[in-house]
């Protein structure tokens, strides 16, 4: 690990400044960071660690019934807040399917948002990789890309983006709170991370200094609340990023799906909203012709970017499960393996 | 530059200082602590070897900067035993065979306890699984580290109750 420069600011503005210099980079709890220091992928020359700024450790419920969590509300806690776990249960259900409960008690909900891919030509400093040295190609495109994008990819990059907690948040129109150099500002989750085109080594739409101190969700996120999963098959049932996952969120009135939400992971550069997929979904009955229907379109665009054709079936099969699960109704307690697609009773229907 | 941090580790106060902000906590602990109870396994947060408490919670002691850690409370198997007896989950352990070569049992052993704090596994063998996935065992003892927990936290359980009675 290279040598840098600590500093352990008081304030936002201070972290702001300190970070506003080339080379600086925020420290949280440090979970993918400090990883990607010792294997040579990162090599900050200043951390700016922001554990101890005020106020960013709490879960605000608001007045018009969204929910304000800030950016260092640790992944255990949130999953754990049983109002948050009853009003948002795909977004709890993610966070427990990710990482191990000692990654979970320290990673934060910001880093999450903002933690690197983990293809393994990213992380493996002498291989050519567009992100890690812009022009000097990809080593994922001709070689073992199994686990990459089908969806939104280029031939500069096919890296996907390792979060579950994003797919859900993507689905329920969370918003991203960011302290800048120029004040306050606020974006759509959804717009946060960039497709890769022909600068995949530019991830977000942040500027150098940005540090994100909260994200939200809306009021009408709670009404799908009875009708939520997020649904994630790895290639072991516990402690592995997604080979693909769906998080399906519907309102259901008088046996019609009225609103549909539904986004998948592990497929892209980004949290991957499939919004046409929604359209269908509106005003349809939920059975299972439906649902392959609004699979097959969400995943239209998809193509393999290397020997990962799988992934668009399997992709279209998990959001025929995570529908039907959603369906049949949110558990009243999160499945002991949590969005593990072997642990539920309910029988799939394609 | 040197920093100055302060940690109490296995209840005792200790102030450190730092020559390099490199140092993870997992190193502290190990090179210049000698508490090397703590395991180095992957180095990397995959094998949960370096599991300890922080401020009550498990996590991995190779993925936190020991200077971020100033003022925090750690908890090392180092510290879990009362003179001679064995802290519950540790007996559990050797009661169910819960180890071969041992390696990861510190480690084991730490997130177990940290398990039965958060709550939040019951006596479902299938959320203590899931609950105790962060920590591999390459001799393959799941079945007898399953058991040791769920026993482990019957007997804090009732040792629990007895106090309260």
């Amino acid at each position: 690990m290279m040598n840098f420069d600590y500093v352990r600011p008081l304030t936002v503005a201070e972290a702001v400044a300190a970070a506003s210099e080339k080379g600086a980079t925020y420290l949280a709890s440090g979970t993918n960071l400090l990883d990607l220091m010792k294997g040579g992928v990162c090599h900050p020359s200043r951390l700016v660690d922001v554990t101890r700024l005020p106020g960013l450790d709490r879960v605000e419920y608001l007045a018009d019934g969204g929910v304000r969590i800030g950016a260092l509300v640790r992944n255990a806690d949130l999953a754990h807040d049983a109002e948050f776990a009853r009003a948002f249960p795909s977004v709890a259900e993610a966070l427990l399917s990710g990482a191990s409960a000692q990654l979970r008690n320290a990673a934060t909900v910001g880093g999450n948002v903002l933690q690197r891919t983990r293809c393994a030509y990213f992380y493996d400093a002498p291989s050519a990789c567009n992100k890690r040295w812009p022009g000097a190609g990809c080593d994922a495109r001709h070689g073992e890309n199994r686990l990459h994008a089908v969806l939104g990819w280029s031939e500069a990059c096919i890296a996907t983006h390792p979060s579950d907690f994003c797919v859900p948040l993507v689905a329920l129109d969370a918003v991203v709170e960011i302290e800048g150099k120029s004040g306050r500002r606020e974006v759509a989750l959804e717009a946060l991370h960039r497709l890769p085109g022909d600068t995949p080594q530019r991830e977000t739409l942040l500027e150098r200094g940005d540090l994100i101190v909260a994200l939200r969700l809306p009021a009408e996120a709670r009404g799908f609340a009875a009708h939520a999963r997020y649904i994630k098959v790895r290639e072991r049932t516990s402690y592995a990023f997604a080979v693909v996952s769906a998080a399906a969120s519907l309102r259901i009135e008088q046996g019609t799906i009225r609103e549909a939400r539904l986004a998948l992971g592990g497929v892209a550069a980004k949290p991957w909203r499939a919004r046409a997929a929604e359209q269908v979904l509106a005003g349809a009955a939920p059975d299972a012709a439906g649902f392959r229907e609004a699979a097959r379109i969400a995943l239209a665009d998809a193509k393999p970017s290397g020997d990962n054709a799988f992934k668009i079936e399997l992709a279209e099969r998990i959001v025929v499960r995570a529908l039907t699960l959603a369906t049949a109704g949110t558990p009243a307690r999160i499945p002991a393996l949590p969005g593990s697609p072997f642990s539920s009773g309910v029988r799939h229907v394609a | 530059m040197n920093f100055s941090i302060s940690l109490t580790v296995n209840g005792v106060r200790r102030e450190i200082e730092l020559d390099d902000p490199r140092v993870t906590l997992l190193d502290l602990l190990r090179e210049r602590l000698d508490l090397t109870g703590t395991k180095k396994g992957c180095d990397r947060g995959q094998c949960g070897a370096c599991t300890v408490l922080v401020d009550g919670r498990r996590i991995n002691s190779c993925l936190a900067l020991a200077v971020s850690q100033d003022g925090a409370d750690i908890l090392t198997i180092e510290g879990v035993a009362h003179g001679d007896q064995l802290h519950p989950v540790q007996a559990a352990f050797i009661a169910h065979d819960a180890f071969q070569c041992g390696f990861c049992t510190p480690g084991q052993v730490m997130s177990g306890i940290g398990l039965i704090t958060e709550g939040q596994a019951g006596d479902d063998p299938e959320r203590v699984r899931e609950g105790m996935s962060g920590n591999l065992c390459r001799c393959g003892a799941y079945a007898g580290i399953t058991e040791a927990v769920l026993e482990a936290q019957n007997t804090l359980a009732n040792s629990d109750q007895r106090r309260s009675a």
